[in-house]
């Protein structure tokens, strides 16, 4: 083990003083599903053309494991490149210094003009940990030949939306289905209906534990949120569905609306007639903030090859290498020179988020992993058990307490 | 003996006994026979509520094929079989060492070293979670086939050692002292005489270690997690995530998955049972 | 190898000449034969004990530095609804489980016979036990399945509209119960089976003599004769019970809300999504101070046997 250390550590020494010769670059990657793994794939293939002195190597990961997997190699022995998430998620691990800065790639490639919009969630202290490689939107994708056949509209507004549910419901027809087994698709709506009620400075204040989860104004959220759980707007038993079983009543009809992130539309078959519509507007004097999950690329600060890292870092934020990329992942480049895919979805998405009055990353990612755990369960419950409201919010606020010390 | 043997009951009893058998079986078995039957339908038969009848379409191959074609499920089986048959002997060997020493030596701490080994072996191995992930990270082997190699072992080594030290206790002392008054030296004695003699209880352990650590499912979570290295328990429940709602493959793949353990179980039925019941007629 | 020459050669020299250093020899002998066991088991199992009660008194999210907060983790956890549901949770299993006890008995009673297949059918009653508690979770999630599952089906033959079981917070344990039982009452059943053989037949002829039948035979001479097959029985099921981990992250991940959690559970997910190492490490240290009762009594139980 040593030995090893230290004949990486002369290796890496020797690279430094001779300048580039070929090294290795170590990648860990979370991508491991087919149509990401197949993207990020050919973007490390070209990397490697045009970079013929670096050997890439990847290992993947599944998604979930690798979330507890990474504290383990980053505290022992990391890789040169991991893949992560924006926000609350890079800071917990730069605010324990185990993510390398790369401010100077952000200086050298202009991406302070570029990447405007996801400046901010990658800046801990004015310096930047990570280049994001792609994001996406969420918002509310619906059956269109529904909406045609009960002559409804996309709506804008909170009563255009309650408005539309209850035709629907009337028809026989469940106006949104949702599964929330796995806890996290009740904390989009939460996200969006905090977002829509108190605005993003609140909700940003409330992830970082600022703000009281018994607050008037979260209690707002929760009447909002009530309003549709009473009206029966919800699917049936959905805290008996993934996320992945709550789309079969979407895709034969049975339910209407999915409030959803871009990577449901795949899902959608040949020929079909879905479309999508922004969260709509609840108080006209709150801006329209969005949830767009970021995923990022960054250097462990205890990486072996952290020249050639940066290299790579510099190549996944050229414009033309984000535009490849997220046509191959169906997401939106953060890059704004980049170009986005030209399908119906990617098209609003981008239109909405550019447009956006902010945006936020999502609740899991925003708020510590220990808050988020609770949070998601209370959400769960509270959808199932409006009635239990109060004790939920005072255990989240206790929890609030405990892990914001 | 006891209850009074059917053959000596009203013919009425015997009848019923004879109806009863089957029908108890069926039901007992009736979730497999469910999963049996669906894993060789098609999903088109299993959304319209076809249960019970002949599939409409028989998707034997398909669906089979399907399971190994898009997934990685041969090789959470070829995992599988290289972290169990690696366990499965040396935890055997270490304990027949131990259940030797703790059965034909008189010693000092003697009773507080076995009765050591059947207390950690009963704990609910949860509780050393913590540590041993983090001792795992630190040798280095987190996420590699070592990592449960090396844990299953140290853990089944623990109930070995009960089972083999219970077996040996009962072989007759005066065989091991004839051996020694000919001057046999005791590493002799073990291998010439303690092994030989302890054959069977080895075949019935190592028949339940390797359904145990097989079908182990909570350090495949905790100690592994890339799919080159985990385990068909571990696999099999990752797969779930990725069929959705494909009940027909679920199925197969769960199937597959039983199938090596449910062999061996059958190939090796009297040493499993002997094995497991061991202490259930005496102690 | 070299121990087997070492001890060759000392037990010559000593045959020879020097009786006290092969005496020696021989008190080494059996530690040594126990040393590659007991080393691997120490580290692998008895250190981390200690260890886990040791860490329970810190603040650790596992990569940055422990904290000392004594009792902390303990006072917080006599406040967290979740504890008090998991641990409820494993009263639950600890009580309905033992339900494997009396029935894996009643099966054994009832497949006592000699007819033509009975060895098969022993078998195949015997076979969920072998299977991967996650295969029969996942069969019993399907089973329960509020669109797809058969138990649905079934109740809709009755007319019953669907019972989401796995998503009601009063019916999910039961539900899981239920699946750990199936496995677990073969279990029961071979070891009764077992019991059953060894019997001893005179004291049953003596009884029938006396004219006890049916329950009272039952009662009265069976069943304390298969005293140890139920000690066993029961400290198996003990330990089952307080396992109870797999099926429940494979059927509900301890959902809705954590209410079917048990204290496995609940400490994994501490320790793995909320880096909460110290919180779960007290929540292993309380599962431990559980299983100690048994723990105890069972080697009390068994030393005993020993010394008489």
């Amino acid at each position: 083990m040593t030995l090893k250390k230290l004949l990486a550590a002369t290796a890496v020494s020797t690279l430094m003083m001779t300048g580039a010769q070929a090294g290795t670059l170590v990648i860990n990657s979370n991508q491991s599903d087919p149509a990401p793994k197949a993207a990020w794939g050919e973007l490390i293939a070209d990397f490697e053309a045009a970079n013929p002195d670096i050997d890439v190597q990847v290992n993947e990961y599944d998604h979930e494991g690798y979330k507890s997997a990474i504290r383990n190699w980053l505290v022992t022995s990391p890789p040169d490149i991991v893949f992560w998430f924006a926000g609350n998620r890079m800071k917990y691990f730069v605010d324990r210094g185990l993510l390398e800065p790369v401010t100077d790639v952000w200086e050298n490639n202009n991406m302070y003009q570029n990447f405007g919009s996801t400046r901010a969630s990658m800046t801990v202290d004015d310096e930047q940990y990570g280049v994001p490689a792609t994001y996406y939107q969420w918002g509310m994708y619906y059956n269109a030949d529904i909406f045609e056949q009960y002559g409804l509209e996309e709506p804008q507004t909170w009563e255009e939306f309650i408005e539309v549910c209850e035709t629907l419901k009337a028809n026989g027809v469940t106006p949104i289905t949702i599964g929330t087994k796995f806890l996290w698709t009740a904390a989009g709506w939460f996200d969006y209906l905090n977002l829509r009620t108190n605005g993003l400075d609140f909700h940003i204040d409330l992830m970082d534990g600022k703000v009281p989860y018994t607050d008037e104004r979260v209690r707002q959220t929760f009447a909002n949120w009530r309003e549709l759980i009473d009206g029966g707007y919800f699917l049936e038993n959905h805290a008996s569905y993934s996320w992945q079983e709550a789309q079969a009543p979407l895709l034969n009809g049975d339910a209407a609306m999915y409030l959803m992130g871009n990577f449901l539309t795949p899902s959608f078959p040949e020929g079909s007639n879905y479309d999508f519509f922004q969260f709509p507007q609840i108080d006209p004097s709150v801006g329209m903030f969005e949830d767009a999950p970021t995923d990022t690329v960054h250097i462990p600060s205890r990486a072996k090859n952290k020249a050639d890292a940066k290299r790579f870092l510099a190549y996944v934020a050229q414009a033309d290498v984000q535009t490849q990329l997220n046509l191959g992942l169906n997401q939106l480049p953060p890059n704004a020179q980049a170009e986005a895919g030209d399908n119906k979805f990617l098209v609003q998405g981008l239109e909405m988020l550019s447009e956006a009055d902010g945006t936020a990353q999502f609740y899991d990612r925003d708020t510590d992993p220990a808050m988020a755990k609770e949070g998601m369960k209370g959400f769960q419950e509270f959808m199932v058990n409006p009635d239990r409201l109060d004790r939920i919010l005072e255990n989240l606020e206790k929890v609030r307490q405990r892990v914001f010390r | 003996m006891f209850p009074t043997p059917i053959q000596q009951t009203s013919k009425f009893t015997q009848i019923s006994y004879r109806v009863a058998l089957p029908a108890t079986i069926i039901l007992w078995l009736l979730p497999l026979a469910a999963v049996l039957m669906t894993s060789v339908r098609s999903i088109a038969d299993i959304n319209a509520g076809n249960y019970w009848g002949l599939p409409e379409e028989w998707m034997l191959v398909e669906n089979y094929t399907a399971v190994f074609a898009n997934t990685n499920m041969a090789r959470y089986l070829l995992n599988s079989v290289i972290i169990t048959v690696p366990v499965m002997i040396a935890s055997v060997a270490l304990a027949t060492l131990a259940g030797f020493s703790l059965a034909k030596y008189r010693f000092r701490g003697r009773i507080a070293l076995f009765a050591t080994f059947i207390g950690g072996n009963f704990v609910p191995f949860q509780i050393l979670m913590i540590p041993v992930r983090d001792l795992t990270i630190q040798l280095g082997l987190y996420d590699s086939v070592w990592a449960l190699i090396i844990f299953h072992t140290a853990f089944q080594t623990g109930f070995c050692t009960l089972f083999m030290r219970n077996f040996i206790i009962d072989l007759p002392d005066e065989l091991l002292e004839s051996c020694r008054l000919e001057g046999a030296s005791e590493w002799k004695i073990f291998t010439r005489i303690i092994v030989p003699l302890v054959r069977p209880a080895l075949a019935a352990l190592a028949v339940l270690i390797f359904t145990f650590v097989w079908n182990d499912y909570f350090w495949a979570l905790v100690l592994v997690q890339s799919d080159e290295v985990r385990p068909v328990t571990a696999g099999i429940s990752a797969l779930r995530g990725q069929w959705l709602a494909s009940w027909q493959l679920i199925s197969a793949g769960s199937i597959v998955a039983a199938l090596p353990p449910v062999i061996l179980f059958f190939a090796m039925q009297k040493h499993f049972i002997a094995g497991l019941t061991l202490g259930a007629t005496k102690g | 190898m070299t121990t087997q020459l070492k001890t060759n050669a000392l037990s010559a020299v000593a045959k020879a000449q020097r009786p006290t250093a092969a005496s020696r020899w021989h008190t080494l002998t059996p530690y040594l034969f126990l040393l590659p066991a007991l080393a691997l088991f120490a580290v692998y199992v008895i250190a981390p004990i200690f260890q886990s009660i040791w860490i329970s008194f810190f603040e650790w999210d596992g990569i940055g530095d422990k904290t000392f907060i004594g009792l902390g983790n303990y006072a917080e956890l006599l406040e967290d609804p979740q504890f008090w549901t998991s641990l409820w949770n494993n009263v639950l299993w600890l009580v309905f489980f033992m339900l494997a006890v009396p029935i894996g008995l009643g099966v054994a009673l009832f497949l006592n016979q000699q007819v033509l297949g009975i060895r098969a059918v022993k078998s195949l009653f015997f076979f969920p036990f072998v299977i991967s508690q996650v295969i029969v979770g996942v069969v019993f999630s399907w089973f329960y399945d509020p669109s797809y599952g058969l138990l649905q089906r079934f109740l809709g033959f009755f007319g019953v509209d669907p019972i989401p079981i796995l998503a009601s917070e009063t019916l999910v344990t039961y539900g899981i119960i239920a699946a750990g039982l199936w496995p677990q009452i073969a279990y029961t059943m071979i070891l009764y089976l077992t019991g059953l053989n060894n019997l001893n037949p005179d004291q049953i002829e003596a009884a029938r003599m006396d004219g006890a039948h049916g329950w009272t035979m039952l009662w009265k001479v069976i069943i304390p004769q298969l005293r140890p097959a139920t000690f066993i029985a029961m400290v198996v099921t003990v330990i089952g019970a307080l396992r109870s981990f797999d099926l429940v992250a494979t059927m509900t991940s301890g959902g809705p809300w954590g209410s079917s959690s048990v204290l496995a559970f609940f400490m994994y997910e501490q320790a793995i999504f909320s880096y909460r190492m110290g919180y779960g490490a007290a929540i292993a240290t309380v599962l431990f101070l559980i299983m100690l009762v048994y723990i105890g009594f069972f080697l009390w139980r068994m030393l005993r046997a020993e010394r008489g």
